[in-house]
């Protein structure tokens, strides 16, 4: 019997005491839980829960005042995002952040970017190594646009397609950086039911193919459910839960946060 | 020299041929990853030699069955010569039918083998696994998502090769042995027949009725190794297959796979195919894109446009048939050769046509011509699965629209007083499968198939299908009814994407539409209308008024031609949902099936006849995931202008 190629492995990542304020709100506030190698992890929470916050946190674009971060035995104090980029964390973002008059093609080369060895010069002149370098990336870009099967758009500038193939070419994108650690901020918002069913075979997909660990961020709690190995829940900036899907379901804690309590 | 492949009898014979004559030369292309990548016939002929190796492993023997269930792949169609070289039948499945509808071919054909494309037609054939007990290996070509799957007999392609390729190695003079066996009367491949009622049929086409149709056709039109197909129509139907199989194995021509459905524009004109075949919608379907794009284009551009296609449409097919044009006429059509033609040409993909061919259905006569004054030599033929094709063709010098052309070398043809055609030609099918009731219906003692066309020859000796015979009826008051003939008029108006006549036997003639979302959505837009969907876009009063204009136009058509002027259509309805194959109301080569529609809507159909303003409808509709849902509606009726016919008017 064939084992799984990627099983869940040892820690990869983990959050220890994480404070963040803002002057004084207090976005997060002593938050702590950690991402094993190949799973689908999911943080989930009402509205303003600090879910954003947190993966802001994760690739360096916020700075936390306390706690700390460790990522593939590395501890970190904060990170800076080109500092996580480099490591190998790449995410896509909750409004679409591509550029809007590139095609679908370029967008997806941009992912490569740091992986792009040679210097200006080179890239300029069309020597040999830049050239050879180019074509070895078109090749991985290739790859994911199939893999992602969204070749018929390859050369339609970006800003023309509808919202659910913009949010795949954003995947693309993350995915063409190779990363050991993927943030998926709200991959399905806005969706209709059939391209929330694309989206979540491509997740499952790539997390099966490419053994990608994944950090998402969903509001739809039949597909977090339904595709999490874990989940961990915020609310007020405070983790309130952290566990399977059906052990999270069961608590109560969870159940007030999203149905509310009344307050005494 | 010419080639010499009379003894060459069967298609594995054949391939072997072309390995050896022009192994260096290319067999099929496919686009992958971006970049296409050629087989040469050398290759084609070592994956089919390695391939089948294999499948004698895995017990594939003479006279046995395989399934090949995807779209058009170099590995679905080397699995098919594979199959031949063992004697065995090779039976395509057309992979956008759902599993129940696979069901039947497999189980009639006793299918022990089959070959899927991807985890979806994995999915499938496993779902009807416990139907089919025959059914004992399934090979995958892309094992994406499938690699956990733990079936007994399930096994990737790639894994079959590998195998095929040891095996060769072991005994090499094997396969030589099998391809030897084979001769000309042995079947080829079993061809599922979509079935417009009932059933489907298998039909057995024999090594020599495809081989000999293919040639025939090849030396009719000079068709050489030089020419370039484009393949992108399922595979299971004879249509394509003939084209992307047996005559480029008769011909030595190279066939292109496109990367995907949705990339066939762009993997067009990136081949510029010399060959073309397509159904009549596919090119309705470009022309709509075509006055899409055109009503966005600029004014100037859109003047243009009309200018020169109206000069195209007086004299670019007599340029084209080489018959006598007025200089001044010739000079403004080289003209509007440079501005429009060449570069509307260029973004259809067909700047390297010399032959392409439309047919399975009638064509619009308007959306013919538009093809032809481009300079697009498009024709018309006429055939079918139990004809292997090729029956009648257009001639070059002589078109005529409303005709198929006359018959092909070969062909004899004859009618019965009821009109239908019969057909006697070498093409013709040995039997349906498993079924001497239905061969006996359709091919009589001497050889005649009845084809259920109604038509007539004319006074050049062309052929004129009206519509299938039994769906040829008449009006109660004895006007001839030919509801194929009606829908095919509305269809050509791009706001029209499918029309259901109904009229036999009854007083007059009323039509369920079908409205195009992209060309209707697009003038929507235009005009600032809101709409949410396909159900309210197809209810508004604008969109009403829209659709009655080309009713009317049609039914103004209709008066000048004495013999239907009574068919108009006074009254029509806007369905509220598409027809669909999914719900069987389209066959999968996606012709309406009327009696079919008839009966489903029947509440719908007597709101037509009985007067009222509008009627409340609720019906099921199956999702492409495979649910149901209930959509419930109002839909309007109207009544549409009918014109006194030409003759009356006249003696008025």
């Amino acid at each position: 019997m064939p084992i799984p190629a990627h099983a869940i492995g040892d820690v990869l990542l983990s959050v220890e005491g994480v404070s963040l304020a803002f002057g004084g709100v207090k976005a997060l506030s002593g938050v702590s839980f950690d991402v094993r190698e190949h799973e689908v992890r999911a943080i989930i929470g009402p509205n303003g829960a600090g879910k954003s916050s947190m993966l802001n946190v994760l690739n360096g674009v916020y700075h936390p005042q306390q706690g700390k971060i460790r990522f593939r035995g590395q501890e970190f104090r904060d990170m800076d995002s080109h500092e996580a980029a480099a490591l190998g964390i790449a995410r896509t973002f909750q409004n679409i952040a591509l550029f809007k008059g590139m095609t679908v093609l370029d967008n997806v080369m941009t992912g490569r970017n740091l992986k792009m060895r040679c210097n200006f010069l080179e890239q300029a002149l069309w020597l040999g190594r830049a050239k050879n370098e180019e074509l070895a990336h078109r090749r991985a870009v290739e790859e994911i646009i199939d893999f992602l099967e969204i070749q018929h758009i390859r050369k339609t500038p970006v800003g023309r397609l509808p919202y659910g193939l913009q949010k795949r070419v954003e995947l693309a994108r993350a995915l063409a950086a190779e990363p050991v650690l993927l943030l998926l901020d709200e991959p399905m918002a806005g969706m209709n039911l059939e391209e929330k069913q694309d989206m979540c075979r491509f997740v499952l997909d790539v997390n099966d193919h490419y053994g990608t660990t994944l950090v998402l961020i969903e509001h739809d709690m039949g597909v977090v459910m339904d595709i999490s190995d874990r989940v961990v829940v915020l609310d007020y900036g405070r983790k309130i839960a952290d566990g399977t899907p059906d052990e999270v379901r069961n608590e109560q804690k969870v159940i007030d946060a999203y149905l509310g309590v009344a307050h005494a | 020299m010419k080639e010499d492949i009379e003894a060459l009898d069967t298609f594995p014979k054949l391939l072997m041929h072309h390995a050896k004559l022009r192994g260096e030369r290319p067999a099929i292309r496919e686009k992958d990853l971006g970049i296409w990548q050629t087989w040469t016939w050398k290759q084609f002929a070592q994956e089919a030699r390695y391939l089948a190796c294999a499948l004698a492993e895995d017990g594939l023997a003479r006279g046995q069955s395989m399934a090949l269930v995807g779209a058009n792949r170099p590995r679905i169609y080397a699995a098919m010569a594979a199959a031949q070289c063992l004697g065995a039948i090779p039976v395509p499945l057309y992979q956008d039918a759902v599993a129940t509808e696979m069901d039947f071919p497999i189980r009639n054909a006793e299918v022990g083998h089959a070959l899927a494309e991807d985890q979806e037609q994995v999915d499938k054939l496993l779902e009807i696994l416990p139907q089919c007990p025959t059914l004992k290996h399934i090979y995958y070509d892309d094992p994406r998502g499938l690699r956990h799957y733990q079936q007994a007999g399930l096994a990737s392609y790639d894994s079959l090769l590998e195998r095929g390729r040891k095996a060769h190695e072991r005994d090499p003079a094997f396969l030589e042995r099998e391809i030897a066996k084979g001769s000309g009367g042995d079947t080829a491949a079993l061809f599922f027949t979509s079935g417009t009622t009932g059933t489907p049929k298998g039909v057995v086409l024999t090594y020599t009725n495809l081989i000999e149709r293919s040639k025939v056709v090849a030396d009719w039109e000079g068709i050489t190794e030089e020419d370039v197909v484009l393949a992108f129509m399922p595979p299971a139907w004879i249509g394509q297959n003939i084209f992307s199989y047996a005559q480029p194995l008769v011909a030595g021509y190279c066939i292109c796979c496109p990367e995907s459905a949705e990339t066939v524009t762009t993997d067009m004109r990136e081949i510029g195919p010399t060959y073309y075949f397509a159904p009549p919608r596919v090119f309705e379907a470009l022309l709509t894109q075509v006055s899409v794009r055109m009503d966005d284009a600029s004014a100037p551009k859109r003047a243009m446009y009309r200018y020169f296609m109206g000069i195209a449409q007086r004299v670019g097919e007599r340029i084209m048939e080489g018959k006598p044009v007025k200089l001044w006429e010739r000079v403004l059509y080289g003209l509007g050769d440079l501005l429009v033609f060449g570069p509307l040409r260029n973004v259809l993909g067909m700047s390297r046509i010399r032959i392409a061919y439309t047919g399975g259905e009638a064509i619009g006569p308007d959306l013919f011509v538009f093809y032809r004054s481009l300079g697009v030599n498009l024709k018309q033929l006429y055939g079918s699965t139990e004809t292997s094709v090729f029956v009648c063709i257009q001639p070059n010098d002589k078109v005529k629209p409303d005709t198929v052309g006359p018959a092909i070398p070969g062909v004899e043809l004859k009618f019965t007083p009821q009109r239908e055609l019969l057909i006697r030609s070498p093409g013709l099918f040995k039997e349906y499968y498993k079924n001497p009731q239905a061969t006996m219906e359709a091919k009589d003692a001497e050889g005649w198939f009845h084809t259920g066309d109604a038509g007539y020859i004319d006074a050049d000796g062309h052929l004129k299908i009206i519509d299938r015979a039994k769906d040829v009826g008449a009006l109660s008051e004895g006007t001839l009814f030919a509801p194929k003939y009606l829908e095919n008029k509305l269809k050509f108006f791009p706001y029209i994407k499918e029309a259901v006549c109904f009229g036999d036997r009854r007083d007059k003639v009323c039509a369920f539409l079908n409205i195009d979302m992209e060309a209707v959505g697009n003038w929507a837009e235009k005009r600032h209308l809101p709409y949410s969907g396909y159900v309210d876009l197809a209810s508004r009063d604008e969109v009403y008024a829209l659709i009655r204009e080309c009713v009317e136009k049609v039914n103004a058509d209709l008066a000048q031609e004495a013999e239907i002027a009574n068919s108009q259509i006074h009254r029509f309805l806007i369905l509220h949902k598409e027809l669909d194959a999914d719900d069987e109301e389209l066959t999968r080569t996606r012709k309406v099936r009327r009696r079919f529609i008839g009966e489903k809507y029947a509440p719908l159909v007597a709101a037509l006849y009985d007067g009222a303003e509008s009627v409340h409808i609720e019906a099921q509709v199956r999702y492409e995931d495979g649910r149901t849902g209930k959509i419930s509606a109002d839909l309007r009726i109207a009544d549409a202008k009918t014109f006194a016919p030409a003759a009356a008017r006249r003696a008025a």
